[in-house]
């Protein structure tokens, strides 16, 4: 009986969940479609979400392309398909790795960093001041960090994806020998024009999750100091586990028509 | 005479998660007087100012605003009425992020389409009433804990609501500080000619500026009157609160 119980409290919990998020999400969206965006909010969480996190996005997609040229150019080069390098690292690094790992990265800064921002407003009754004041905290707190991340989440992968390819182009030439333009050659051939739009498309999906997520998350913290050290982990691992799970689904849709 | 209602709360129950905090409690708000709300740590009484503005709902009963009733308002009405009533919150919550003129502008900029030279006149104005005019571009991090409540006072009150809502606001702080709060809650409810109703522990500040008392007591309104009616209850339970004392039929 107690796993009847278990299974069945667990589900309603579950729809309980993301019944909260698409509420938040809807609510978000009718603001965002009246035009009903605070401006100077926006461009700030622009500045902290997206150009803050560019240092550490650009170190950790510059490292793996370096690694997956690495392990892959020698091997290449051994069995005579040097000439694919070029290809098989950016074909990974635009179409999953790159607005993947992007995600990942900026989900554990700028989806935490929401979450405990908005947990140590709930338990220092700010939200409920901005609830008293008759305004909504969606409008006030999430549509802002919203359409910040939907802008610059598909700027950060673009720019990750480039270095990247221009990591393990560099790492290639290095180890494999392989020349910059043959690198660039394989590349070209390799990757229909339309992957990098579709793969833009995939970090828009990114942002809306990471902001989702640590927003709800954020929202209803309970329990002091302890719960928005919860909401906050529950943020970053919530979201990252979505993050591979539309991955997936969005490849699957995306790439393979 | 029977004086105008503010508001009503009529046979209200409310649970947190498996424990009672309210049960069949009616309190009627008298219109244009300041109501203060007694009774021990954790009864409920800033429950009460929730439900007053709808920020919880109760689980049965019905909380009537201006004869309205908030249980049944739609969300964008609801929306409308709290604005028309101001909270003052035990701890302030200013938003941190913003300076204290910003504070107390938000709800203008926000929910008026009040000119930006008129908001800040406005807000000098009424960072002045409560004595703190000099500290407008100052964050809330930089404040004392009496200069914070003033400054919550200031946000509370700026949209000139018809009604305050006051949870705790001389809890933990220095008898000067109280009695300058205190004299602070009684000239904001004269200007703004409305009405005020505030929860707190402090006796002496509730005899000064109270013209009625609540006693909350096991989830249930146990005593209301004048300072003087409930100063002179029969009633044990009101007594040995008043008192202090730790005999009586009050469990400890």
């Amino acid at each position: 009986m107690n796993v009847l119980e278990d299974a069945g409290r667990d589900t309603v919990g579950l729809l309980e969940y993301t019944g909260g998020v698409a509420n938040l999400l809807g609510e978000s969206a009718g603001f965002i479609g009246r035009l009903r965006i605070r401006v100077k909010e926006t461009l700030d969480q622009a500045y902290f979400l997206g150009v803050g996190s560019w240092s550490i996005v650009l170190l950790t997609s510059l490292f793996t392309g370096m690694v997956f040229s690495l392990e892959s150019a020698l091997q290449a080069v051994r069995y005579g398909i040097g000439g694919f390098v070029g290809g098989a690292v950016s074909y990974a690094v635009i179409r999953e790795l790159g607005p993947m790992l992007t995600a990942v990265v900026v989900a554990g800064r700028a989806g935490a960093a929401i979450a405990a921002e908005f947990g140590s407003m709930v338990v220092t009754e700010q939200i409920e001041a901005l609830l008293s004041l008759g305004l909504s905290p969606i409008r006030m707190l999430v549509v802002p960090r919203l359409v910040a991340l939907i802008v610059m989440l598909p700027v950060l992968t673009a720019i990750a994806d480039l270095i990247s390819c221009l990591g393990g182009m560099w790492i290639a030439q290095i180890y494999a020998h392989i020349s910059y333009g043959s690198f660039i050659d394989s590349a070209r051939a390799a990757l229909p024009l339309g992957d990098l739009p579709r793969s833009l498309i995939k970090s828009v999906v990114f942002a809306i999750i990471i902001v989702a997520i640590g927003s709800y998350q954020g929202l209803k913290t309970r329990g002091g100091a302890a719960g928005v050290g919860k909401a906050t982990t529950g943020a970053v691992v919530i979201s990252i586990i979505l993050i591979f799970v539309f991955n997936f689904a969005l490849s699957a849709v995306l790439f393979q028509n | 005479m029977t004086r105008p209602l503010f508001a009503r709360l009529e046979d209200v129950g409310v649970r947190y998660g498996p424990k009672v905090v309210m049960q069949n409690l009616t309190l009627d708000i008298v219109e244009g007087a300041i109501t203060c709300i007694i009774g021990l740590s954790g009864a409920g009484k800033s429950t009460i100012l929730r439900l007053l503005n709808g920020l919880k709902q109760p689980d049965s009963g019905r909380v009537f605003v201006h004869g309205k009733d908030l249980t049944t308002m739609r969300k964008n009405d609801l929306i409308e009425m709290r604005r028309s009533i101001g909270f003052s919150f035990q701890f302030a919550a200013l938003f941190d992020s913003l300076s204290i003129g910003d504070n107390v502008a938000l709800p203008l900029r926000e929910n008026t389409k009040m000119k930006e030279a008129d908001i800040l006149r406005l807000v000098e104005d009424t960072l002045d009433a409560v004595g703190l005019a000099h500290i407008m571009d100052r964050f809330p991090s930089e404040l004392s804990g009496g200069m914070v409540k003033r400054a919550g006072f200031a946000r509370a009150v700026i949209s000139k609501p018809a009604a305050v809502l006051y949870d705790e606001p001389t809890t933990g702080l220095d008898p000067i500080i109280t009695h300058l709060l205190t004299d602070t809650i009684v000239r904001l409810r004269r200007q703004l000619n409305g009405t005020a109703v505030v929860v707190s522990h402090d006796l002496e500040s509730i005899y000064l500026m109270a013209d009625y008392v609540a006693m909350l007591f096991e989830g249930a309104i146990i005593a209301y009157g004048t300072v003087d009616e409930i100063k002179s209850s029969i009633n044990p339970i009101v007594q040995q609160f008043l008192q202090g004392s730790e005999v009586g039929p009050i469990p400890i």
